[in-house]
């Protein structure tokens, strides 16, 4: 008996039926959520395709102030970090709360509207204040106090309506995927309140004084930044994982014991692993030494989540080459495989005394964010639009192919060149001749990358090139005519619930 | 909500019971050999920090095994550095500075240092090999503002011009049109001057001895009767193909009614941690020198 319907179905239709009572979602919030990640995945990569070509030529710059790498950068990070990252975050985090809770979101749904436009609106701000030259400087933590403030608002109405949904829910048990958002979710709170801790100069001035100095500052600032790659963009995006890796092969999760050891050994052990960000700098080394240790040990709660999610596929393999989207998703557990083995060895002292500085840092960062983070937000979208829009499946399934195709092209050229380029330039800095002299001097070592800095911005083009296919498919697939139900041509996994 | 345990066909595996919007989970065991690496990655971590400092406590911290310091590491390999350069850089230091040049092992040695040291020092201002740009002098050519022996090179490196060093060199051109010396008219005709006669874009007819009777009175004493430049100021050559700050005539009005005075830092070790030491100055002259344009 087939008891999922999207929107609102009177009682009565399921009581004859002889099923649980369906519930109402709002689905009208998840659907402004996905199309601002399009949106802003779009922003993202064509920013991060321009500062990458500033690199390779710096005549790009162009002259005016906000067109500089040094303003522009923080724009595309922030952009494709927490605008598409986190609108993503916001869609799947919804869409999935919903379903696997069987109940509407918690508060009115002008609350939900104000959680999305409150978001978008301070991802404008944040973006105009960096081309402006308001910035905090850093990384990953540039707003002034002032537009974090905003942030904490929305974000505390955010976990509210979450939790409260969680609170309402009609299932005995609260799903995996639902745990990691909570990481997510509270996490971020903590970390953005204690690494934003600031004076203003004046209630009516942007300038503020962070309240810590000098080497506590940096810890607390990688403290934060390292988590934010642990939170944000590792227990978020696990949560979409653990929904639509098993819907879309529709097969159980392997493991719920994995499940629940990997996710507590990863929440425990990511949150000191931060001083690996700072080793060999004024940080006292036990300290570094505690971060290079728990980066190790954080190597297989990590895995834990690839592992879940490659293996629920056992059985189901063969979707492989019928759904493209699984596809993404697929391929995004796998980087996101490489990428926590990578880190950890990058964490390592002796290792990160090459890799420190150099663009093989960069590269690292991007497998994660274009390989993990982007291709499983592809995933969940590709799964999520048709089901939002009510259309009986998507447009093209071709055009996904060839988006998968071209951004997974793309990445390739991206973190290949990196790693070359990174190696190359940790090896030539460290080089001395025969009579202990450097043997290159900066500016060698930069014109030396130049090539692989072209590699790189045609990679991102790439990328970029996939994601605007991504876009012309799902606008097509909202516009299609048809408007039959989904459910209908629905894998048996879609259709089931509470049976 | 009916709580049921199945058993999933394909892995043979049981459900735990629960689910949700249609998922299950499979009650399988954490993967063997996941679990062993995980053990082994914490005894990993462990042996480490039992070998390094690890463990803070009051307002001290475990040493570690091995008592390793990064402080003091990094202090050791840079005396180890010293050592080894220190061979042969105390005996440029204590050469005379040609002697260095006609000593080929000397020669090779701070041949090596110069070129690093101008490529991670000078680079950024006179451009890689020396070539020089607007506003920064081309060290490769015979043109020399302050001179170009190996004594002058090194003087100049060493304390700078218009540093504010004691022993900088300095020179102030006068802001002939800013402190009114010269009307624009003057300003004008002696722009014409130097543009047609010594930049070589003279116009057939044109009459440019109004110019150069202004050179001649306010000019001339510094820059040269015929505009060959003058050392002892450091008032570059005007009759030359390269122009410091280019080759247009407005680069020359500007100059003459409020001139750029350029300036370059003293190198001259003052601190620890900032300038270059006489031995490596000496290299980076000597460097400099063979450019192309060393006298």
């Amino acid at each position: 008996m087939k008891s999922w319907r999207p929107g609102k179905v009177a009682m009565a239709d399921a009581v004859r039926a002889g099923v649980p009572p369906v519930i109402s979602y709002n689905e009208e919030v998840i659907k402004k959520f996905t199309i601002a990640a399009m949106f802003w995945a779009i922003v993202a990569f064509s920013l991060g395709v321009y500062i990458a070509t500033e690199l390779c030529w710096p005549d790009f710059n162009l002259g005016p102030a906000f067109l500089n790498f040094g303003r522009l950068r923080p724009v595309h990070t922030s952009v494709a970090v927490f605008a598409f990252g986190g609108n993503a975050l916001f869609a799947s985090s919804f869409f999935v709360v919903q379903r696997t809770c069987r109940a509407r979101l918690a508060g009115p749904d002008a609350l939900h509207d104000f959680i999305f436009w409150g978001y978008q609106f301070f991802i404008v701000m944040a973006g105009l204040s960096y081309g402006l030259g308001f910035s905090r400087g850093q990384e990953y933590s540039e707003p002034e106090w002032n537009i974090t403030l905003w942030l904490v608002l929305v974000w505390v109405l955010y976990a509210g309506v979450f939790i409260g949904t969680l609170m309402k829910r009609a299932e005995p048990h609260i799903y995996v995927a639902n745990w990691f958002f909570i990481a997510f979710i509270l996490t971020v709170a903590v970390l953005v309140l204690v690494n934003n801790a600031a004076v203003p100069i004046s209630p009516f001035a942007a300038k503020s004084y962070v309240i810590y100095s000098g080497v506590q500052n940096a810890m607390v600032q990688w403290w934060y930044g390292h988590n934010a790659v642990g939170f944000f963009l590792t227990a978020g995006f696990l949560g979409i994982m653990y929904y639509f890796i098993p819907k879309q092969a529709n097969r159980p999760v392997y493991s719920y014991r994995l499940s629940v050891l990997h996710y507590w050994s990863l929440i425990f052990l990511y949150i000191w692993a931060g001083p690996h960000h700072l080793h060999y700098t004024s940080l006292p080394d036990w300290t570094q030494t505690l971060g290079m240790a728990f980066s190790i040990m954080l190597w297989m709660p990590s895995w834990g989540g690839m592992i879940n999610g490659l293996m629920t596929l056992s059985g189901a393999w063969d979707k492989l080459r019928t759904d493209p989207a699984l596809r993404f998703s697929v391929t995004a557990v796998g980087f996101y495989g490489m990428s926590t083995f990578e880190g950890p060895v990058m964490a390592i002292r002796q290792v990160n005394s090459l890799s420190h500085y150099t663009d093989w840092t960069v590269g690292h960062v991007h497998s994660g964010a274009l390989g993990w983070m982007a291709f499983i937000s592809f995933g969940a979208i590709y799964y999520m639009v048709p089901a939002l829009w009510k259309r009986s499946g998507l447009y093209s399934t071709r055009l996904v192919a060839w988006h998968y195709w071209i951004a997974t092209l793309g990445i390739v050229f991206y973190i290949t060149a990196l790693w070359v380029a990174g190696i190359m330039q940790g090896l030539m800095w460290r080089a001395y001749d025969k009579f202990g002299f450097l043997q290159y001097s900066f500016a060698e070592s930069v014109s030396a990358v130049h090539p692989y800095y072209v590699i790189r911005m045609i990679g991102g083009l790439l990328f970029l090139t996939g994601g605007l296919i991504m876009c012309y498919n799902l606008i097509q697939t909202v516009r299609s005519p048809s408007t039959e139900r989904r459910e209908a041509g629905l894998p048996a996994g879609f259709a089931v619930a509470g049976e | 909500m009916p709580t049921k345990i199945e058993k999933d066909a394909i892995s043979g595996r049981e459900t735990t019971g629960h689910e949700w919007d249609g998922l299950q989970e499979l009650d399988t065991p954490a993967p063997k050999w996941w679990l062993y690496t995980f053990i082994a990655c914490i005894i990993f971590a462990v042996v480490y920090m039992a070998l390094f400092p690890a463990i803070p406590y009051g307002r001290d911290y475990t040493r570690g095994l091995l008592n390793m310091s990064s402080r003091v590491a990094v202090d050791d390999d840079v005396k180890a550095l010293e050592a080894q350069r220190a061979v042969f850089m105390d005996k440029i230091k204590t050469t005379p500075i040609e002697q260095v040049k006609d000593d080929p092992q000397l020669l090779a040695v701070a041949t090596a240092a110069g070129r690093i040291a101008f490529a991670n020092n000078c680079q950024p201002c006179h451009g890689a090999g020396g070539a020089g740009r607007t506003g920064y002098p081309s060290l490769a050519d015979d043109t020399w503002l302050w001179g170009g022996t190996l004594a002058d090179i090194q003087q100049t490196i060493t304390h700078g011009i218009r540093s504010g060093d004691d022993k900088a060199r300095g020179s102030a051109m006068p802001g002939f049109g800013i402190n009114s010396l010269l009307n624009a008219a003057q300003i004008d005709a002696v722009a014409d001057y130097v543009w047609g006669a010594f930049y070589g874009h003279a116009v057939a007819g044109q009459d440019l001895s109004k110019g150069q009777a202004v050179f001649a009175e306010n000019c001339a004493v510094c820059h040269g009767a015929n505009g060959e430049g003058g050392r002892t100021v450091g008032a570059p050559p005007l009759k030359s193909a390269i122009h410091l700050y280019g080759d247009a005539r407005e680069t020359i009005v500007a100059q003459v009614t409020n001139p750029r005075l350029g300036v370059m830092p003293a190198w001259e070790k003052k601190t620890n941690t900032t300038g270059l030491d006489e031995a490596t100055i000496k290299s980076v002259a000597i460097y400099v020198h063979a450019l192309g344009g060393g006298e």
